[in-house]
């Protein structure tokens, strides 16, 4: 957490999640691909410590992070909003479990949309999430993602749940379609 | 559509699971819901297994998880033909992974055991051996005869992974094992055996 505090540019804040992740003794990283967490993916596939996993659907990853816990290992889950309902059903196996759970949602469909079809899934994250048993933390100042991550990654690792961060399009910056 | 199998499958699942198993030693274990954990139940209940009640499609997954966090230990996924095409993505997360340590085997009766014996997609002749081979597993086949089951037994603990192994089994159905069920018990179960401390264990999975 120390180090995530160091990096003072709120515009580092995918750094400031690295170092946080780091911290927290993560190694295995399962993605879908987001542009929000495009430099995040970056440097975990660089850190030879971590297993970077790219998935080809959310809920694979659910899965593979309750392997991770079963064998000792902690991870992490990098997605977009749309990926969300992806992991409803095998979020029960987190909840029937109480297997730790960690992810990193970066949001569409809110602050500044322009595709119409991010909306619906964008706009029920929360809502989705909350109903499978998923404590949300959500972040909107960038300044703020670094605790943010830190305070979820205590809550999921030592307390034992399933807890997600989501990150605002205001932080992530709205896609450009010009 | 023809539905007909290139051979009629005479393999028993419980007698397949229990032979395949025989060979364990310490390998750990994930079962995925329905007829494979009532085999491996009856095969012998033991804190090294982890049995998947619910989360269809997720077996494979969990097994990926476990074998990169217990490179040390060979990881055994144990699960049926529906479960898997649930999941069919893994197949491609796995290759890409290219854990040694894991072997997925498809205990694969081509029917969907539980709701009413309905035909599943492998009964049409959809090939899971053939879809983890193009994926790139490291092996991939499928057994149709004891012979074949033989030669699986003897490669399923030693030969480099990621193993892939489609077991043709009859539909025969046979009594129902139940080994717990309580999801956090499991997982306490298992890490307690596995790590020594149910709670915290040590960090493991490094990958340097």
């Amino acid at each position: 957490m120390a180090k995530g505090a160091a990096r003072g540019e709120t515009s580092q804040w995918p750094e400031a999640i690295f170092d946080v992740l780091c911290g927290a003794g993560v190694t295995q990283v399962a993605y879908v691909p987001d542009a929000g967490h495009a430099r995040l993916i970056d440097l975990c596939h660089a850190d030879s410590t971590m297993h970077s996993v790219v998935l080809t659907t959310e809920e694979e990853g659910v899965a593979l992070l309750a392997g991770a816990w079963l064998g000792g290992a902690r991870g992490v889950l990098l997605m977009q909003s749309s990926g969300v309902g992806n992991c409803i059903n095998m979020l029960s196996v987190v909840a029937e479990c109480r297997f730790p759970l960690l992810a990193i949602v970066t949001m569409r469909g809110e602050w500044g949309e322009f595709n119409p079809w991010q909306v619906p899934m964008g706009q029920g994250v929360a809502q989705a999430l909350g109903n499978a048993g998923v404590i949300v933390h959500h972040v909107d100042d960038a300044g703020d993602v670094a605790a943010t991550v830190a305070a979820a990654s205590e809550l999921a690792f030592n307390a034992f749940r399933a807890v997600a961060v989501s990150i605002s399009q205001r932080i992530i910056g709205t896609k450009v379609w010009r | 559509m023809n539905t007909s199998s290139p051979t009629a499958a005479k393999l028993d699942r419980r007698e397949a699971v229990a032979q395949l198993l025989a060979g364990r030693g310490d390998a750990l274990l994930i079962t995925g819901l329905g007829s494979t954990t009532w085999d491996a139940a009856a095969a012998g209940d033991q804190a090294e297994n982890f049995y998947v009640w619910g989360g269809m499609g997720g077996a494979a997954m969990i097994g990926l998880g476990l074998a990169l966090a217990q490179p040390g230990r060979r990881v055994l996924v144990i699960t049926g033909d529906g479960e898997m095409l649930m999941g069919l993505g893994a197949f491609a997360t796995i290759a890409v992974q290219r854990p040694k340590n894991l072997a997925v085997v498809v205990i694969d009766n081509e029917v969907y055991g539980e709701t009413g014996m309905q035909y599943t997609h492998t009964r049409f002749g959809v090939d899971l051996a053939g879809v983890a081979a193009a994926a790139g597993f490291e092996s991939a086949r499928t057994v149709y005869t004891q012979s074949d089951l033989d030669i699986l037994s003897m490669a399923l603990f030693d030969a480099p992974g990621p193993l892939f192994a489609d077991v043709k089994v009859s539909t025969e159905r046979h009594e129902t094992v139940l080994p717990p069920r309580d999801g956090t018990y499991l997982k306490h179960r298992f890490r307690a055996a596995l790590l020594g401390d149910a709670e915290n264990g040590a960090l493991a999975g490094r990958k340097s």
